[in-house]
């Protein structure tokens, strides 16, 4: 069985966002991982093929470094990565849809597709569906159960309200990993070095005759989301202190 | 005029509030208030208060609209050709957040996700980039907009409108690839953490699942909704389900209540935008209170059980 994982490298979550110019980050100084969610997806992924055999290819849209991510991908135990290389710091997901699909043609189809069920970064919630639509597969997202047997996979999904909805779809077929699936592993030392030797294919947007123009959403504008500076604290007995809120919560911030 | 389209989402036979904000969204276009089930009449009222001149009970030639997404999704595409619509927009719930994203797949138009600022006239929306530490102004270079707004971010205002009532069945016989086999019924009637106005979390200082009452029992109160921190998930208090930040929910009620929660980035990441945030710890240096509107320096043991007898 062969495996795609969409990964995508993305800036730490726990980086600091330093704005530049009206809408671009400045990206030299911040650490870049996998897109957390698509960690799911590789462990997934490796699990499946570890039980039934195959290879698992991690396919990522990106600049040159995120060479550096899909090695983390390999460490964790798939076979060999393929990087389409751009190099803008914000994708449009339908390019980057394009872009997968057309890596994945060239490479050989897969029986299966995993990705995370968003980017950390664009938060864009729809590369899978597009990608999906444009290979004529099924999709579905926010997967925390999945079982694979047969040709079928049969995915299990939170709907709101703790209710989750059971899906069976035929494979090939696209599922969007989140949190619950399963737990991913910490890769070792020894397949740290061994990831490093792994096969990386690198290939252009144009190499993959896709032409890079922008896409039909332009970011505009960056800016910080405004902090707020500070708590006005609350002071007395605890019955001072509750009163007071109720009256804040009622009175001035009408919310209550 | 142009015409926009709002999904409307229902609950126990009446219009969600966050669908309500979503119209409120579109103020000043032509809204078409598209509703896939219960009864449209019965809906009217609220509709046509909020802004919709046309009210559009949507069915779909090939059986229960509400079997499959791609069914639903397909026959929300034929709508938006049959209307003539220049916007379709919908709430950024779990289901809205999957439809729009397979109906921007089918008729491959760009799609803004989670919005909380839009204007469907000039097609710019704001969203929240990088886990909710910047947000980002995108522009849509198409002819439909399509856009979900994330669930209380835009109040609902009145604007009464002639609501005239509608039916449109849309051509779509194929039910779709994905075929909802089961659904699991979680604890009945709880409200949905995403979608819920006001939210009370429980961290770490829960220290117990069934501790969890206590907030349970005051959010009755207020018609709230019960979250929870990673570290409380993580020890087993609650479900990742009640989970809020990075790797949770995003939330944006209008009024977020922390109890002992310390206040990590990441959980901030998931809560950032509510409107009113309170916090509730014992440690007058927790980090929360550098970040929220209100604190109470105090044991929530001690202080949320006055505030459910005071509310
Ligand atoms: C990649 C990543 C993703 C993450 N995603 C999330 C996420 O989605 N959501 C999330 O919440 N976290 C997330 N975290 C974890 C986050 O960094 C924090 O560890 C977590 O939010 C801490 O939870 P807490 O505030 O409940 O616990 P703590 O940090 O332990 O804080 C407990 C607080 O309770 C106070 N306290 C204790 N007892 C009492 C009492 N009786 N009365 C009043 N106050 C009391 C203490 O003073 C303290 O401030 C993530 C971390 C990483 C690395
Ligand atoms: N540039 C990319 N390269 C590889 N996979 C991507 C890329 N962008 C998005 N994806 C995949 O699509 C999922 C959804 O991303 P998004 O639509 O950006 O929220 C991610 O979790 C990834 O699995």
């Amino acid at each position: 069985m062969k495996i795609c994982v969409c990964v995508k490298h993305v800036p730490d979550t726990a980086a600091t966002i330093k704005i530049e110019g009206d809408a671009g980050f400045k990206d030299s100084e911040i650490k870049f991982v996998v897109n957390p969610y698509d960690e799911y997806g590789i462990e997934e992924a490796v699990k499946l093929v570890e039980k039934n055999g195959g290879e698992v290819v991690i396919v990522t849209v990106g600049k040159p470094e995120a060479d550096a991510t899909i090695r983390s991908g390999l460490a964790m135990g798939a076979e060999r990565g393929i990087l389409v290389t751009t190099d803008g710091q914000f994708l449009d997901a339908t390019l980057t849809a394009k872009a997968l699909k057309a890596a994945m043609e060239k490479d050989g189809l897969p029986d299966l597709i995993f990705t995370g069920k968003g980017s950390v970064d664009t938060e864009a919630f729809q590369t899978q569906y597009r990608l999906a639509g444009y290979l004529g597969l099924p999709v579905v997202n926010e997967v925390s159960k999945l079982t694979v047997d047969s040709g079928k996979a049969v995915a299990e999904l939170e709907v709101g309200g703790g209710d989750k909805q059971v899906i069976e779809m035929n494979l090939p077929c696209v599922i969007g990993a989140t949190k619950g699936l399963n737990e991913p592993r910490y890769p070792k030392f020894p397949d740290i070095m061994k990831a490093k030797k792994k096969k990386i294919d690198q290939m252009s947007l144009a190499d993959l005759g896709i032409d890079a123009a922008t896409g039909a959403v332009i970011l505009e504008k960056l800016e910080p989301v405004p902090e707020r500076s500070g708590a006005k604290m609350i002071e007395g007995s605890v019955e001072d202190q509750v009163t007071e809120l109720i009256r804040v919560l009622k009175e001035d911030e009408k919310v209550l | 005029m142009a015409r926009t389209g709002i999904l409307i989402e229902t609950e126990n036979g009446a219009v969600k509030d966050t669908s309500l904000g979503v119209m409120t969204a579109a103020k000043g276009q032509e809204i078409i208030a598209l509703v896939t089930d219960g009864d449209p009449a019965g809906l009217k009222d609220k509709l046509a208060e909020f802004g919709a001149a046309k009210i559009v009970k949507l069915a779909a030639s090939g059986g229960d609209i509400t079997a499959g997404p791609d069914l639903l999704a397909g026959a929300l595409a034929a709508a938006v050709k049959e209307y003539d619509l220049t916007a379709l927009l919908g709430t950024a719930s779990v289901a809205g957040k999957d439809l729009f994203a397979r109906l921007a797949a089918l008729m491959d138009l760009p799609l803004v996700s989670d919005c909380v600022a839009l204007d469907v006239e000039g097609k710019t929306a704001k969203k929240s980039h990088f886990s909710g530490k910047t947000f980002a102004t995108l522009k849509v270079d198409a002819a439909v907009l399509l856009a979900t707004v994330r669930p209380n971010a835009i109040e609902a205002e009145p604007a009464p409108a002639a609501g005239e009532t509608a039916e449109f069945t849309a051509d779509v016989a194929d039910p779709g690839k994905v075929v909802i086999k089961e659904v699991k019924k979680g604890d009945a009637d709880k409200i949905d953490l995403t979608e819920a106005p006001i939210i009370i979390t429980g961290g770490r200082a829960i220290k117990a699942a069934e501790n969890y009452k206590m907030l349970e029992a005051c959010a009755a109160k207020i018609g709230a909704a019960v979250g929870a921190s990673r570290a409380a998930v993580d020890a087993g208090y609650a479900p990742h389900s009640m989970q809020v930040g990075q790797t949770g929910k995003t939330v944006s009620p209008r009024l977020y209540i922390a109890c002992g929660v310390s206040g990590a980035v990441q959980h901030f990441a998931g809560m950032k935008t509510s409107k009113v945030i309170v916090a509730i710890n014992e440690d007058k240096d927790a980090p929360i209170f550098a970040k929220c509107d209100y604190g109470i320096v105090g044991d929530i043991f001690d202080v949320v059980p006055v505030l459910t007898e005071k509310l």
